[in-house]
């Protein structure tokens, strides 16, 4: 059976190959997202410097550093889809295709993490570039602290971002109504990934408690990586144990779905 | 035009009352998603006193008002800014031809009523912003008046972004950086951004006329620029302005399509 064999070490980096080239397809989609992006940014911009204007050296950023921050985080609202979606699991749960997922011969989880890591590659081009790049063209942003540890820190983020939306998409199975949970996991991503202010000054418990969900590890964490404001060994570890503790969890959920579904013949 | 929107919107709420839970979840989610923006201007106001010589209620009262404006400009008009999917999906072939206005039918068209929630948190932060300031009563009847010009500026442009849509139809969200970037401009006193920003939305696009200039004038404060104190008086002749430019431009898009006719 060598066929077979390589069949299995070739599918999952030729779906992420399909993931990839599917969202090229949409590259004015993605051009446009990636304009909204950075009006906002500019936005944010501008009240992140009044801010740090009234309170120079703000959790352990100088100006610089905070107008950086924030076009970085709108760099990652595509790939690291931090509004929610990117996946097409709560279509497939609703009309029923999820059944013929569950009993293929290949992990699902694995299937649609290759398909959105190839998602995010795309959209990490398309979407992240042009908001960095006005950014540094506008305001002046500084330059990477490690850019080796910058891009294993985003990809790792990448794979919390799809370990945390898997599960919301596979809860569709057990919550009917899917609009409600994507609403409650945008909340949750938006507000403590650091994508709206930086964590770091979240006041108190607060802050703390922010910091250690593993939204941060989404944008807060990979920023900070940037700028050179969090130890990489640390923050990538912090990182992998979300990463783990979230494809772990959902890998529960993928089981416990199989037993549920009920494929009614016909 | 108002009967048959006030038909159509009914239509459509009756339709999302057939899932109350899903309709009381989508407001509450509302609610929560406005909570955010007051969740950031807190950790804001709890690392500094003053941003850009605003405090904390004075942001409150400026956030309030442009938000109730823009929630409930998007409850009525926001659809406006789905023309592409109609163009698309081939329906506005059919709304053309019966015997209503289109643009009340793509306003009405899949009304969503559980947008109420965002006009209710913004509603509440606005009162509260305006009970704590002490505002005289000589100045205070401004506040309906910019709420309800700020509903005619964020209405014209969800309807310039619709007639955009019309060019753009591949790329609708170009049209999201206008409407909702609109919404995030004017949540925070303009004196934050560069002054040269703050002359086009004064000038060009008139977003200062929401809450920024008439805001002035209730809060009785000089306007950094030096314009004077009566500027904030033309926010309903700003607001009637750009209202009709949003017609014409509407009105030509809809001349200039062409339906694929499939």
């Amino acid at each position: 059976m060598i066929g077979g064999h390589g069949a299995a070490v070739s599918l999952y980096p030729r779906l992420a190959w399909y993931g990839f080239r599917r969202h090229a397809t949409y590259w004015a989609a993605a051009l446009a997202g990636a304009f909204t992006n950075t009006v906002f940014g500019v936005l944010r911009a501008y009240v992140l410097i009044a801010l740090w204007q009234a309170r120079p050296g703000l959790g352990g950023y100088d100006v610089a550093g905070a107008v950086t921050f924030t076009f970085l985080t709108q760099a990652f609202i595509g790939p690291m889809q931090l509004f929610g979606g990117g996946l097409d699991l709560p279509q497939r749960i609703r009309t029923g295709d999820v059944a013929l997922d569950l009993v293929r011969p290949a992990s699902l989880q694995l299937r649609c993490l290759s398909e959105d890591l190839g998602r995010a590659a795309y959209l990490f081009v398309a979407r992240g570039g042009p908001p960095t790049l006005v950014g540094a063209l506008l305001f002046g942003v500084v330059a990477p602290h490690s850019p080796a540890a910058f891009l294993l820190s985003v990809a790792l983020g990448v794979v919390v971002s799809f370990g945390w939306r898997y599960i919301v998409a596979l809860a569709t199975c057990w919550v009917m109504d899917d609009r409600g949970l994507g609403v409650l996991s945008m909340v949750l991503t938006t507000f403590f990934s650091g994508l709206m202010l930086p964590l770091a000054i979240f006041p108190g418990w607060f802050g703390d408690l922010a910091r250690a969900l593993p939204w941060s590890a989404m944008a807060q964490v990979p920023a900070d990586v940037y700028l050179g404001t969090a130890d990489p060994a640390r923050a990538l570890g912090f990182q992998a144990l979300w990463a783990a503790v979230l494809l772990a969890l959902g890998a529960l959920m993928t089981g416990a779905a199989r037993r549920k579904v009920v494929i009614q013949g016909g | 035009m108002i009967r048959t929107y006030a038909l159509l919107a009914w239509t459509w709420t009756r339709a999302a009352a057939q899932y109350p839970l899903s309709f009381a979840l989508m407001t509450v989610g509302g609610l929560v998603v406005g909570g955010l923006d007051i969740a950031v201007i807190w950790v804001i106001f709890a690392n500094t006193d003053e941003l850009a010589g605003f405090g904390l209620t004075e942001v409150m009262f400026l956030y309030g008002a442009s938000q109730l404006a823009f929630s409930l400009a998007d409850l009525l008009f926001g659809n406006v800014d789905r023309v592409s999917r109609h163009i698309g999906a081939g329906t506005l072939d059919a709304m053309l031809i019966r015997p209503a206005s289109p643009f009340v039918q793509v306003a009405a068209d899949q009304f969503t009523p559980h947008r109420i929630g965002r006009s209710i948190q913004a509603g509440a932060v606005l009162a509260v912003g305006l009970t704590r300031l002490d505002v005289p009563l000589g100045r205070v009847w401004m506040v309906p008046v910019m709420v309800v010009s700020g509903i005619v500026i964020f209405a014209a442009l969800f309807t310039l972004g619709g007639a955009v849509q019309f060019l753009l139809t591949a790329a609708p969200e170009v049209a999201n950086a206008f409407t909702y970037g609109g919404a995030m401009l004017t949540q925070y006193p303009l004196s934050v951004y560069d002054a040269r920003i703050v002359r086009g939305m004064t000038f060009a696009l008139p977003l200062a006329f929401v809450n920024w200039q008439p805001g002035l004038y209730v809060l009785g404060r000089p306007d950094p620029l030096g314009l004077p104190s009566w500027t904030g008086l033309l926010s309903p002749a700003a607001a009637l302005t750009l209202a009709a430019v949003a017609a014409l431009a509407w009105r030509a898009g809809i001349r200039r399509y062409r339906s694929t006719g499939s």
